[in-house]
C-alpha cells in the first residue's frame, strides 16, 4: 500500500497526440485502481472465490481432512437426501424462517408507523427498540432466552398461571423450543423498523394531505401511499431478513445446547440447517458431506433471491428518476 | 377568552391521540427491556434463586455473583478472555476501516476497467451464505498451521471480505462532491493523497459507523472463535461464556449470569455513545440498496 500513485503533474507539457495522452490517462486511472482494489481482489480470490470452487469440490468427495479427498461422485447428495435428520433439520430451519420473519417484519412496520408520528420521546423509543439488535446475536441473550423460557422459568410460570397449560418450559420441548427461537429474532425487530422509519420520512407529506382532502381513511391512505411508497424498503428489509433468518447459528446452539444431551435442542428441536452442518463437520468430521451441505444452502438461498427479485417487478414501486 | 368549542374538542383529541401513542409505545418498551432488565436483576440474585423466582429484582441482592467471578474460570482469569476479545475487536476495526475504504475509494472515484464486474461481485458476497466459504477456508487454514491462531479470524478483515462496509463506504463517497478531488487534481496531488487527505477525513460518519458495527460483531461473534480457536488462554468472552454453559451443571449458575450481563456493557456502552452513527448507518443502507 505504501506505493505512491503518480497524478497528473501540475502543468503538464503539451501533448503532441491528445489520443495518446488519453490512453496514458486511462492507464494511469487502470493502475491506480487496481493498487486500491488489491486487498479486495486478494480477499476475493483466496477468502470467497477459491474457497467457493473448493468446497464445490469437496461437495463430490469423502473428505476427512486428514487422508486426501476421495471422489464419490453424487453419495454425498443421495446420502443427505435420504437422511431424516437432514430433512428435519430443513423443515426446522424452513418453520423458523416462515414464522420469524414476517412476525419481526410486521413488528417492525408497525411499530416504524408508530414511531413516525411526531411525538416527544420518539428519539428515545427508536434507539431503545434499535438495542436488542446489537446484543441478539451475541451468547449472553442466548443465555438468558434459555433462562427465560426454561422449566420453571418466567414464561414457563405465566403460561401456567394465565393458560393453565404445562408444557415444562419451551426449552425442553421439542415442538416450542423452535418458538422461543423465533421469539428471539422477533425481538430484534429494531433494525429492519429503523430501515422502515427512514423510508416513512420520505414518503411526501403532500399525498396524505391530497388524499384527505379526497376523503381517503387511514386504511385507504396506508394501502394507496404508505406501502406503495415504502416497496422498496419492504423489498429490501424482506431479502435481507430471509436471507439471514436462514443463516441462524449461534443462537440455537446456545439454546438448544446441553438439553437432552444433543447439541440442537430435544429431539433436534432446534437443529437449525447451520447446526446440523456444524456437527456434520466439526464433530463428525465430514467435511465432504457437510460441503454438500452447504451448497444446498447456498442454492436454496439464491432461489429464494431470485424469486424475490423476479416478484419485486410486481410489487416494488420505484420513483421515475430514482436510481 | 374561552376557546371555541370545536378547538375543545379538537386538543382532547389530541390529548387521547397522544395518551394512546404513549401506551403503545411503553407496552413495546416495556416487552422489549424485559430480558435485559430480568438479567439485571438476576445477576444479583443466589444462584439457586435465579429460576423459579418470578420477582424481577431480588430482594436481598448480592453480589457474590460477580465477586465469584475473580476466581477466574477453570484456572484462567476472566479477564483474559476479555482483553482476547477486545485484541480481536481493535484489530478487526482498523482491518476493516483500511481495507474496505481503499476498495471503497476505486469503486467510487476511480474509472478502472472492470470496475462495474468488480461491483456485481462484491454485492454478490454480500447476499452469499458464510457457510458456504466455512469448510473450505477451515481447510485452507489447516493447511497453512493457523488453527488455534487469530489469524484466519482476522484476515479477511484486512482483505476488505466485509462486503457490507465497502458498500456502505462507497455510498458515502459517491455523494462526496466531485470538484473537491478536482481541484485537488489540478494541485497535482494524485489518488493517495485524495484518498488519504480529502476523501477519508469527509467520509468520518461512515467509517465511524464501520468501526462500531465491526468492534460489535467481532465482540458478539461466536461461530468463527468456536471454530478456530481450541486454547481455553485464546478464548474470547463468547467462548469463555460457552465454557460456563458446559459445566453449567457442576459449576454455579449465577458467575455464568454475572458474567453475561458484563459481556455485554462494552456493546452496550458502545450503544449508548454512538446510537446516532449506528440508527442512521442502518437507515442510509436501506434507502440506496
Amino acid at each position: 500500500m505504501g506505493t505512491k500513485v503518480p497524478g497528473p503533474r501540475s502543468a503538464p507539457a503539451p501533448s503532441p497526440d491528445p489520443a495518446a495522452a488519453l490512453k496514458r490517462r486511462a492507464r494511469r486511472e487502470n493502475l491506480a485502481g487496481y493498487l486500491f482494489m488489491s486487498p479486495w481482489i486478494a480477499g476475493f480470490l483466496l477468502l470467497t472465490a477459491g474457497p467457493m470452487i473448493a468446497s464445490l469440490y469437496f461437495a463430490f468427495t469423502d473428505y476427512n481432512l486428514f487422508d486426501a479427498p476421495k471422489w464419490i461422485g453424487l453419495a454425498n447428495f443421495e446420502e443427505m437426501f435420504a437422511d431424516p435428520r437432514w430433512r428435519h433439520s430443513v423443515s426446522v430451519t424452513l418453520w423458523y424462517v416462515v414464522i420469524g420473519t414476517p412476525l419481526k417484519l410486521l413488528l417492525a412496520l408497525g411499530v416504524a408507523l408508530l414511531l413516525a408520528q411526531k411525538r416527544r420521546g420518539q428519539g428515545f423509543y427508536r434507539a431503545a427498540f434499535y438495542a436488542p439488535s446489537l446484543i441478539g446475536a451475541s451468547v449472553s441473550v442466548a443465555i438468558v432466552w434459555k433462562a427465560i423460557f426454561s422449566d420453571d422459568g418466567p414464561v414457563d410460570k405465566a403460561q401456567r398461571t394465565f393458560f393453565g397449560v404445562d408444557v415444562g418450559g419451551w426449552i425442553g420441548d421439542p415442538q416450542w423450543i423452535l418458538y422461543a427461537l423465533v421469539g428471539l429474532t422477533v425481538w430484534q425487530f429494531g433494525a429492519p423498523m429503523v430501515i422502515f422509519l427512514a423510508g416513512l420520512k420520505q414518503v411526501p407529506r403532500e399525498l396524505y394531505e391530497a388524499a384527505e382532502v379526497d376523503g381517503a381513511g387511514p386504511w385507504r391512505r396506508f394501502w394507496s401511499i404508505t406501502l406503495p411508497m415504502i416497496s422498496p424498503v419492504l423489498f429490501f428489509n424482506i431479502l435481507l431478513e430471509t436471507i439471514h433468518s436462514f443463516q441462524i447459528f449461534a443462537s440455537a446452539y446456545i439454546v438448544g445446547g446441553g438439553a437432552g444431551g444433543s447439541a440442537c435442542g430435544p429431539a433436534d428441536g432446534s437443529l437449525v440447517y447451520t447446526c446440523y452442518l456444524y456437527v456434520q463437520g466439526f464433530e463428525n468430521s465430514r467435511m465432504g458431506l457437510a460441503s454438500a451441505m452447504a451448497w444446498m444452502l447456498l442454492v436454496a438461498v439464491a432461489l429464494v433471491t431470485a424469486v424475490l427479485f423476479w416478484s419485486q417487478k410486481r410489487w416494488v414501486h420505484y420513483e421515475e428518476g430514482a436510481r | 377568552m374561552s376557546a371555541p368549542p370545536a378547538a375543545v374538542a379538537n386538543s382532547s383529541r389530541r390529548v387521547r391521540g397522544s395518551l394512546a401513542w404513549h401506551a403503545g409505545a411503553l407496552a413495546v418498551l416495556a416487552v422489549v427491556l424485559y430480558p435485559v432488565v430480568w438479567l439485571i436483576g438476576a445477576s444479583f440474585k443466589e444462584g439457586d434463586e435465579i429460576i423459579g423466582s418470578l420477582q424481577l429484582l431480588p430482594t436481598d441482592p448480592v453480589a457474590k455473583n460477580y465477586t465469584r467471578l475473580a476466581d477466574g474460570l477453570a484456572d484462567i482469569p476472566i479477564s483474559t478472555f476479555f482483553y482476547n476479545s477486545a485484541f480481536l475487536a481493535v484489530g478487526s476495526v482498523i482491518g476493516v476501516l483500511l481495507s474496505c475504504s481503499l476498495a471503497a475509494y476505486a469503486f467510487a472515484r476511480i474509472k478502472f476497467a472492470g470496475r462495474n464486474m468488480f461491483f456485481v461481485l462484491m454485492i454478490g458476497t454480500l447476499l452469499l451464505p458464510y457457510h458456504v466459504l466455512l469448510i473450505p477456508q477451515y481447510v485452507l487454514f489447516q493447511k497453512m498451521e493457523l488453527i488455534d491462531s487469530y489469524t484466519p479470524l482476522l484476515l479477511g478483515k484486512y482483505l476488505a471480505t466485509e462486503a457490507f462496509f465497502v458498500f456502505l463506504m462507497v455510498q458515502f463517497m459517491r455523494n462526496l462532491p466531485k470538484e473537491l478531488d478536482e481541484a485537488a487534481r489540478l494541485d497535482g496531488c494524485g489518488h493517495l493523497r485524495i484518498y488519504w487527505s480529502i476523501v477519508l477525513p469527509l467520509c468520518r460518519p461512515a467509517l465511524i459507523t464501520s468501526a462500531i458495527f465491526t468492534f460489535i460483531n467481532t465482540w458478539n461473534d461466536f461461530m468463527g472463535p468456536l471454530i478456530y480457536v481450541n486454547t481455553p488462554e485464546k478464548y474470547t468472552v463468547a467462548l469463555g461464556l460457552k465454557m460456563f454453559v458446559d459445566q453449567e451443571a457442576v459449576s454455579d449458575y449465577g458467575g455464568m449470569i454475572a458474567m453475561s450481563l458484563v459481556a455485554l456493557l462494552p456493546v452496550l456502552a458502545f450503544f449508548l455513545a454512538f446510537q446516532r452513527y449506528l440508527i442512521d448507518g442502518m437507515a442510509t443502507s436501506g434507502l440506496k440498496g
